[in-house]
């Protein structure tokens, strides 16, 4: 026993050599030979050195995430089908269609080979769940671009990711060249992309091709997300998409008839509306003509679209109770309250600003140009009324400040928007509350501070730290974007303008995003539009996964 | 003499390229980014009818596009008869030139920036661009669904085995 005790001593304080004791002692306590009591000391000593020491990802870690990752592969594959499908029934497009048929073959191959090499019965733990998210955002991105690569209307396949990654992180901002004379099937495919990034790419997987509960679970928290509609996370999979198709078709049908009565054909107006709907609801900001919302000169289109962008970016857990009739939820809503209260500030910013430099000469324009824009930066979406150069040359330095607000402080939790979330910044508010509450009370009065969301519930520490951590994560993406974008010769305001609506996955552009950028602010937008939709979490797990396999034992 | 005759064609050249730069139309760009210069003042603008022609009432939007970008252009219902092709992926628009004034904020039309054509001449005819069906991409085509179905059939076997 005596051996047991040195062994322990060296293991607690002996740090150089850490891993030869760790291993060491997990032999010993394999052998047996060690007593309960020392055994437990051995037990919390291994703990230490496991918490203190990296680990090298095991083969089974790596199958794990290839099985999980191809699956999602596979799931991409097969949604490839529908603009092959509707391209060569509906559209009569024989060349896109085939542009489809090509890369649904290679992604299907792709996934089919990574879920056979990486077959595994094991369930997903936390941190490989996190990997697979980042990962398979990062493989459904450059799968993805092939059929738009083949369109021919991308100056590389960079540009190509960049719309990609831009469309399924529901962010917006476009490299597409001649937009106007892109097909339907391919314009299909970018509106696509934000409808199943909007939803999450792992809600997919989890609906239809993954079983486990845990597992399914972990994928679902991965993309950012950690509120159950439901008990069952893959019933609460299906129930994201339940609401969105019945949206989908509601969307689509009021903006096609809209669309009729303002002059388009109807087999033009009901595509334009289903277009326009996915891209407005999944808070993304495509449309399927280069003048974007300016297209269809329509104060009734404006006032439709405005109403999908809102409940697009309202929580899913909100739909939920509205589906259950739980109306009064709406007003009580920490979040919908903070939603309001931010639109009241930078509406009054806006206005202030347009105002001073008497950007519109009537309180009507003024209203519809100024709203529409902070609407579409709000809940993330991107959607325009006017044109991108418009902002830098007319609105002034305090009316895109707000814009940049609204921008980066984004939508609702658990939604398909961008930026902070109006949870956290309520729940930042309402601790910034408890404090000077306490300050200014006694030092023995306890102060408690509640919020609404769905229950009633305590403001906590840690739930305040968590919080904090993921909104420096964001001013931090935000930061780096517009460094890139100074250290490369832009102004600081376009910049961090853009960033912004990169990394809140917004879509607003000043106009710098443009195929002629240098690519690695190409590069630099790609990973922020990344981050952000995976709320940082993800893409740190991603990394200390490869640090694991670098500096691991 | 050779000198002074060369000069000549020079001075000439320049004199007649300047004065095709002076008579050229102003670019998307630059009537947005001029717009306040533009405001109220009629312009004339050239490009590729794109989209589709939406009529409203006596009058309708048609979108011009000069490479750059497309501008909403307000006309009369008349003088947008002899459109025949708006550009698509199937079709080759027609190419336009549009007099008329600019808003930088119509206050007729909430705001945007628009042309009100007061006239519209058509260049060029647009066409039909039917794109033959690629070999190479139905080639490639059929071989992928060729090998996606021949590794499934080996997957189900080896797994079967």
């Amino acid at each position: 026993m005596p051996e047991c005790f040195i062994l322990w001593f060296f293991v607690k304080y002996y740090e150089k050599n850490r891993y030869f004791l760790y291993c060491y002692a997990r032999d010993i306590l394999g052998s047996g030979v060690c007593n309960s009591n020392y055994r437990h000391r051995l037990t919390i000593c291994i703990s230490i050195s496991v918490y203190k020491m990296i680990l090298r990802p095991q083969v089974n870690d790596v199958k794990n995430i290839g099985y999980y990752l191809g699956r999602i592969i596979l799931g991409i594959g097969l949604a490839m089908f529908l603009p092959f499908i509707t391209g060569l029934v509906l559209f009569r497009e024989p060349n896109p269609a085939l542009d489809f048929l090509i890369s649904a073959n290679i992604t299907i191959f792709i996934g089919l080979a990574l879920s056979w090499l990486c077959k595994t019965d094991k369930e997903l733990n936390t941190g490989q769940a996190m990997v697979v998210i980042a990962l398979s955002w990062l493989a459904v991105m450059a799968l993805s671009a092939i059929p738009l690569l083949l369109s021919g209307h991308y100056k590389s396949f960079l540009d190509a990711c960049f719309e990609t990654m831009s469309g399924f992180t529901t962010t917006g901002l476009t490299l597409v060249q001649d937009l106007d004379h892109l097909s339907q099937s391919h314009n299909l495919w970018r509106h696509l992309g934000p409808f199943l990034g909007g939803q999450g790419i792992a809600i997919i997987a989890i609906s239809f091709l993954v079983k486990g509960a845990s597992g399914t679970f972990n994928l679902y928290l991965g993309e950012g997300r950690d509120e159950k509609l439901v008990p069952n996370v893959i019933n609460t999979a299906r129930f994201i998409w339940v609401i969105s198709i019945v949206y989908l078709i509601l969307g689509a049908i009021v903006l096609g008839l809209v669309g009729i009565s303002i002059g388009l054909k109807p087999q033009s107006a009901f595509f334009h509306g289903a277009c326009i709907f996915m891209a407005g609801f999944d808070t993304a900001g495509f449309s399927p003509q280069s003048p974007n919302i300016l297209y269809y000169h329509s104060l009734i289109y404006e006032i439709v679209i405005i109403f999908f962008m809102v409940i697009g970016s309202f929580n899913f857990n909100l739909h939920y109770q509205i589906w259950k009739g739980n109306f009064k939820e709406i007003w009580k809503n920490i979040e919908t309250r903070t939603f309001l209260f931010v639109i009241m500030i930078v509406t009054l910013v806006v206005m202030a600003g347009l105002r001073q430099l008497g950007v519109y000469s009537d309180g009507i324009t003024l209203f519809r140009k100024g709203f529409f824009q902070i609407i579409s930066g709000q809940t993330t979406t991107g959607y325009m009324t006017i044109y991108a150069q418009q902002f830098l040359k007319e609105w002034g330095d305090l009316a895109l400040t707000g814009i940049i607000l609204s921008m980066a402080l984004g939508g609702c939790a658990c939604s398909t928007a961008g930026g902070i979330k109006m949870l956290r910044v309520g729940i930042i508010y309402k601790a910034f509350r408890q404090d000077i509450k306490a300050m200014m009370l006694s030092p023995s009065a306890v102060v408690v501070q509640k919020f609404h969301h769905i229950k009633t519930m305590f403001i906590e520490d840690a739930q305040v730290r968590a919080v904090l951590i993921v909104t420096l994560g964001y001013l931090f993406l935000y930061a780096l974007g517009t460094l890139v974008g100074v250290w490369l010769g832009y102004p600081f305001l376009e910049a961090l303008f853009e960033s912004t609506s990169a990394a809140g996955n917004v879509g607003l552009s000043c106009g710098i995003t443009d195929t002629s950028m240098p690519a690695i602010l190409k590069v630099t937008y790609i990973i922020e539009m990344w981050a952000g939709r995976l709320e940082l979490m993800s893409v740190f797990a991603l990394f200390g996964f490869f640090v694991a396999f670098v500096k691991g034992k | 003499m050779k000198s002074f005759l060369l000069l000549l064609v020079l001075c000439l050249v320049l004199t007649v390229s300047s004065s095709n730069c002076y008579a050229q139309t102003p670019t998307s760009l630059e009537l947005i980014n001029n717009a306040k210069q533009y405001d109220g003042k009629t312009v004339d603008y050239r490009g590729e009818v794109i989209g589709e022609v939406m009529v409203r009432g006596d009058y309708a939007w048609l979108h011009v596009n000069d490479g750059i970008i497309a501008i909403g252009i307000w006309a009369l219902k008349t003088m947008v008869q002899d459109i025949r092709y708006a550009g698509n992926y199937q079709k080759k628009g027609d190419i336009i030139e549009v007099s008329g004034t600019l808003h930088r904020s119509c206050l007729e039309h909430g705001g945007d920036l628009d042309i009100h054509a007061l006239e519209i001449k058509k260049i060029t005819p647009g066409s039909l661009a039917i794109q033959p069906v690629s070999k190479i991409k139905a080639y490639l085509g059929a071989y992928s669904v060729i090998l996606v179905l021949l590794f499934y059939a080996l997957k189900k076997f080896l797994q079967g085995s």
